[in-house]
């Protein structure tokens, strides 16, 4: 077993919906997806994103396209035009999911 | 098989491509998105200081400069650029095809501004509840803006049918530009779940422009070739509710299974419930296959029955905010910044301004990634170059907002040292509008399609 950072299995893009954040990613390779299903949890997903998400993160399967989404609300300080982040919408989210290490025997 | 293009992702982007779509290869529909949800606002507050205002003047000249192409290869447009005036935008359009002697039908949805009816729906029990927070409207009532119900696609598809060249609306979804197209060319019916699904994820996946073809695409972006002339995305719609997603040949960017992928994730919510007024789509259903070259084909799709509500979009003032920044530099730029975030809210303190929230965020260290990202080393707090400091305030109190944009500048002469101001001078208060999304029976709205020259 080795570690990996998410970003070597999988590539992502993220945006608003009012609030919450939304974080699709998708595995680079059809063999890395039960990687993303078994180890990007919900709950770790939350802890990922300690302070950043102050509500709860719903997950979603998209087996279809390899691809995991994630809803995070409560995550852009009032989102759109009430919020006073340089990144009001999440759409550097993506890439800070991708940050997320995972076990993998090999890539 | 018919080609739907978009040539516009949101008000703001290229100018040219809605040009390049109609000169750079075929296609036989134009689709252009000018409406963000608080575009509607800022064109309302256009439209009170002017009657004739408040629609996407940007789409109006567009027109001017291809009218002779759209006649001349008899492409149809369809534009959410009414915004809060369809009829003055129709105007004029039809003022600029009359200077150029071209004689077209243009066509007008309306019917989505329910502003003027809010206290009788409120009166009657239609709450308009936040379908975030579940608090009825009656709460923010005196404070509302501009409210605007989402239609679909067949009010559009209605004009085309009534012989319209170029179809301006009000609010309605970015999916039903596209999908309108393949309604009224494969008469698709109101129940025709599946297809009607189909066409909505193929109205999703061109709706933000480029970003389907190459544009902000993760995967190799540094091969995608020639995005500086980056082709915009073109539907090849057929009648089984099948569908390409390409791009003009010859045109920069690429189209492969994940920049499409990419795409269909966007601001996406619970994938097997993608609800637009015309059907709930379910992304789930997608197959997906490299058709060729910059060819994206999808197959499979299917669909449930439309719910009994359209969406609102509703705008209301919601206090002010002001950001200012201040750039630190090397050594220990990290360190500064944070040391002035400290200083400035000791006298923001010490003034005993109201704020609901101050944010401070530092650029170049953490700002994007946030916790996520890691407080940075030791080292690198010591060794970056430059670290911004970015300090906002939010307020329902326009005196302490204003207050707090004097304290900034002072920091360069009275603050940590090796600094500057970014030469932007003192922060800006803007008014905030929050978005309020709610539901309404579809019973309680009408879409008017009003056609002109009149069919009669």
């Amino acid at each position: 077993m080795a570690k990996r950072k998410l970003i070597d299995l999988a590539h992502a893009r993220s945006g608003d919906k009012g609030d919450s954040a939304n974080i699709g990613i998708i595995a680079r390779q059809p063999e890395y997806y039960p990687i993303l299903v078994s180890q990007v949890t919900a709950e770790r997903v939350k802890e990922h994103f300690e302070g950043v998400c102050l509500g709860k993160v719903e997950r979603f399967e998209v087996p279809n396209l390899g691809a995991l989404n994630f809803l995070l609300h409560q995550s852009l300080d009032g989102g759109g035009t009430v919020s006073l982040k340089a990144d009001p919408q999440g759409k550097t989210y993506s890439t800070a999911l991708l940050r997320m290490e995972v076990d993998v025997d090999s890539l | 098989m018919i080609r739907i293009a978009n040539g516009q992702g949101f008000w703001g982007d290229s100018l040219e491509a809605p040009v390049q779509q109609v000169r750079h290869g075929p296609i036989d529909y134009l689709t252009l998105d000018y409406l963000a949800e608080v575009t509607m606002l800022i064109l309302q507050k256009q439209r009170s200081r002017d009657p004739k205002a408040g629609y996407a003047r940007d789409f109006v000249d567009m027109i001017g400069r291809v009218l002779p192409d759209l006649i001349e290869r008899r492409v149809r447009v369809i534009a959410n650029a009414g915004g809060v005036n369809p009829i003055a935008c129709r105007d004029a359009v039809l003022e600029i095809a009359k200077k150029q002697d071209i004689e077209v039908k243009v066509a007008t949805v309306t019917g989505d501004d329910i502003m003027a009816r809010l206290d009788d729906f409120i009166h009657r029990g239609v709450e308009l509840k936040n379908m975030e927070t579940g608090e009825p409207l009656s709460a923010i009532r005196p404070r509302v803006e501009s409210a605007n119900v989402y239609f679909g696609a067949f009010p559009i598809a209605e004009a085309l049918g009534r012989g319209a060249q170029i179809v301006i609306t009000g609010r309605v979804t970015d999916t039903g530009l596209a999908l309108a197209p393949m309604i009224h060319e494969f008469q698709w019916k109101a129940d025709d779940w599946d297809r009607l699904a189909a066409g909505t994820i193929a109205g999703h996946t061109i709706e933000c422009g480029a970003q389907c073809t190459g544009g902000n695409c993760q995967v190799d972006w540094e091969t995608i070739p020639n995005l500086a002339d980056i082709g915009y995305p073109i539907i090849e719609a057929e009648h089984d509710g099948s569908f390409a997603i390409t791009k003009h040949a010859g045109t920069g960017g690429r189209v492969t299974v994940a920049s499409v992928k990419e795409q269909l994730l966007y601001e996406m919510g619970d994938p097997r419930e993608y609800i637009t007024p015309d059907c709930v789509a379910d992304f789930t259903t997608i197959k997906l296959e490299q058709a060729g070259p910059d060819r994206v084909r999808f197959t499979g799709i299917r669909g449930r029955a439309a719910t009994q509500f359209y969406k609102v979009s509703i705008s209301y003032a919601a206090g002010y905010k002001a950001i200012g920044s201040m750039v630190y530099a090397w050594p220990d730029a990290y360190k500064k910044a944070r040391a002035a975030d400290k200083i400035l809210r000791e006298r923001l303190g010490h003034l005993g301004l109201k704020f609901d929230a101050i944010r401070t965020e530092f650029l170049g260290a953490n700002a994007c990634h946030g916790i996520a990202a890691a407080e940075p080393s030791p080292e690198m707090a010591r060794d970056l170059a430059e670290v911004v400091l970015r300090f906002g305030v939010r307020s329902s109190d326009r005196v302490s907002a204003e207050r707090f944009t004097r304290e900034i500048a002072p920091l360069a002469l009275n603050g940590p040292p090796v600094v500057s101001g970014l030469g932007l001078g003192r922060p800006r208060v803007e008014q905030i509008v929050a978005y309020w999304p709610a539901l309404i029976p579809k019973s309680e709205v009408k879409p008017e399609v009003t056609v002109w020259p009149s069919e009669n």
